[in-house]
């Protein structure tokens, strides 16, 4: 072969040059492309929906009208189910962490439980759907209530609050175990006092991303048969109801029919008329502000806690 | 000292009582955490309960031939066919086009970012392509019949206002950030000296990444790949909003087509009594997106372990 000259060299070391920088400007490109995306859909909806952005949207009920309409009944519902979630969730997927990384003793029936929480994570929403239509709303008869949506959208998080509390609790050293035992804690006053606060502020970014992604999920909630139509609100409790001399319990809301913000957009957009693509475009444009503030607050806190974390 | 000796017996019994009854509540606390823990688990035998159990009796009625061979899928109508395929076409098609889109894009931004971005870049665009995972799928939804449909139609005028095609893309932008963080997760773990070991043959970055760091993290590539999969595949709302709910045999993405997770919620909207064959064909519909999420997932899992490179 032969040898080349510097020219040569020169011209050969210029053309690899040359493809990084072209590499360089495609990857700029598609990440420009997903943040266009977000900015696109973010205006899109702002300027389609600005007109319905004003306190009535959230204070009137859905109406046959599209000018009428507002999400008094989709928000509450969502704030509601919401509520339910995490009041399930976050004690079962801490609880589990806690187990998987502090109690359990490396067996079978452990494996199993690592191996189940991987591919339960990779099921598809609307399978969870499905299994909350057969067991929540027929077997246990809790209908198509609060409740059901509540757990359901719990089971479909708990992998990700599991996940993210095991993922705090390994990051504490074992000097604090140790030191904690050491003056005669029990391994579960060391959960107590050491493990479950030191890990607390990983375990609510998980929570967090947890909620907001349950927030906008939409498949489930309308396997189990939420309703996409509802003038009314589930009932506050001790209030008054329709029978004479009888007022709501503390827990009758749980059990109330409801609707979802993005049932609500669903509802929307599936409509012919275009008159209600308007509210669709503020509805799920105040979706987005609730889905992207969460987010938000959940990268700023992991953010604080890589930065304020000394062992 | 013999004077004492009563009370010392009383302080010892006292003690080990104490201790007896820690002993028990800490069995206590331990059970309840594994009762936690294993929730997951019941969850995953929930799911296939109710979907084997319900599907056994879809299946008395319909042969598994006739399910997995009919060209039709009318299963509310008095002429009913059960042809599964109708709607695993419609899938396969949309989640094809999808991963035209995510698997490039994903790539392309996952050697970007591990391989020639600087810490700045990153810190920027991490948490954007974090936000644009947790946008909420109605809203792509939304995105995809309202925005991108129209913009495609300008292109090909022939563009029905339903179409696989436009609801893929957009379901490609959704699974991008899945992929790209797990892939450069995967690169950034191959150990530098291989990359300086390939600079000070004189190697360009670009010929570095693509001959060296990409073979060598390949197994964690083909698992984010084989996630995107699975979030195509289970993807429901934006199938639901934009790529219209007509059962159509076709392989077209141009055409309108139902897929199997638009057809549950098709179902699930209207009001199919309990019981009814039509209520059942969900819960077959929905064994069938399991077993094809599994099956991409054991696939996944066989190719990891074929491929892993061990540094």
């Amino acid at each position: 072969m032969q040898p080349m000259t510097t020219e040569q060299i020169r011209v050969l070391i210029a053309r690899g040059k040359l493809k990084d920088t072209i590499f360089q400007a495609i990857g700029i490109i598609c990440l420009a492309v997903g943040l266009l995306v977000i900015f696109l859909l973010v205006s899109d909806m702002l300027m389609r929906g600005l007109d319905r952005l004003n306190l009535a949207f959230f204070t009137e009920f859905a109406s046959r009208r599209a000018s009428q309409s507002g999400i008094l009944s989709a928000w509450v519902g969502t704030v509601l189910v919401m509520f339910v979630t995490a009041l399930a969730a976050v004690p079962l997927g801490v609880a589990a962490g806690i187990y998987l990384e502090e109690y359990a003793k490396r067996n079978w029936i452990t494996d199993i439980i690592e191996i189940n929480i991987t591919n339960l994570a990779a099921v598809p929403s609307i399978v969870y759907g499905l299994l909350s239509l057969g067991i929540f709303v027929y077997a246990f008869g809790f209908g198509q209530s609060i409740l059901s949506a509540g757990l359901t959208l719990a089971l479909l998080i708990l992998p990700i609050v599991i996940v993210s509390t095991r993922e705090a609790i390994r990051a504490i050293p074992a000097m604090i175990r140790e030191g904690s035992m050491a003056v005669g804690a029990t391994r579960w006053q060391t959960c107590r006092y050491h493990i479950i606060p030191y890990a607390m502020p990983g375990i609510l970014t998980g929570v967090i991303i947890g909620l907001a992604r349950a927030i906008g999920e939409t498949a489930p909630i309308i396997t189990i048969g939420a309703l996409t139509f509802i003038a009314f609100l589930p009932p506050v409790p001790f209030s008054a109801t329709g029978v004479e001399g009888v007022s709501a319990g503390l827990f009758d809301w749980v059990m109330s029919p409801f609707t979802v913000m993005p049932i609500q957009i669903f509802n929307w957009t599936s409509r012919p008329d275009p008159a209600f693509e308007v509210n669709a475009a503020a509805a799920g444009f105040v979706l987005m502000g609730m889905v992207l503030s969460m987010n938000a607050i959940a990268i700023y806190l992991r953010y604080r806690m890589r930065k304020n974390i000394k062992w | 000292m013999s004077a004492n000796n009563a009370s010392d017996l009383h302080q010892v019994s006292d003690r080990l009582a104490h201790n007896a009854m820690r002993h028990f509540s800490e069995r206590l606390i331990e059970a309840l955490l594994f009762a936690a823990a294993a929730v997951s688990v019941l969850t995953t035998v929930g799911i296939v309960y109710v979907l084997v159990s319900e599907s056994i009796q879809f299946f008395q009625h319909v042969s598994i031939v006739d399910f997995l061979t009919d060209t039709q899928w009318t299963p509310l109508f008095d002429d009913a066919h059960y042809g599964i395929m109708v709607l695993i076409s419609g899938t396969l098609v949309s989640s094809g086009v999808a991963l035209l889109v995510a698997i490039p894009m994903g790539t392309v931004i996952a050697i970007y970012l591990s391989e020639f971005a600087n810490g700045k870049v990153r810190e920027v665009a991490k948490p954007v392509l974090e936000l644009l995972g947790g946008i909420p799928t109605i809203v792509f939804g939304y995105f995809a019949l309202l925005i991108v449909t129209p913009l495609l139609q300008k292109v090909l005028p022939e563009l029905p206002g339903f179409s696989l095609l436009s609801a893929g893309l957009v379901m490609g932008i959704m699974i991008v950030p899945y992929i790209a963080s797990l892939s450069e997760d995967a690169m950034r773990a191959v150990p530098m000296s291989m990359r300086e070991g390939s600079y000070a043959m004189g190697a360009t970055k670009l010929y570095t990444a693509i001959h060296v760091v990409v073979p060598a993290a390949i197994s964690g590539l083909a698992a984010s790949y084989i996630l995107g999969i699975s979030r195509a595949v289970g993807e429901t709302m934006i199938l639901a909003v934009a790529a219209g709910m007509q059962p159509n045999l076709t392989w077209n993405p141009m055409e309108p087509a139902a897929t199997i997770t638009s057809y549950i919620v098709q179902v699930a909207l209207g009001d199919l009594p309990h019981g009814s064959i039509g209520y059942q064909t969900i819960f077959a519909a929905g064994l069938t997106l399991l077993l094809v999420t599994l099956a991409f997932n054991i696939a996944g899992q066989w190719l990891r372990r074929r491929y892993r490179e061990a540094y």
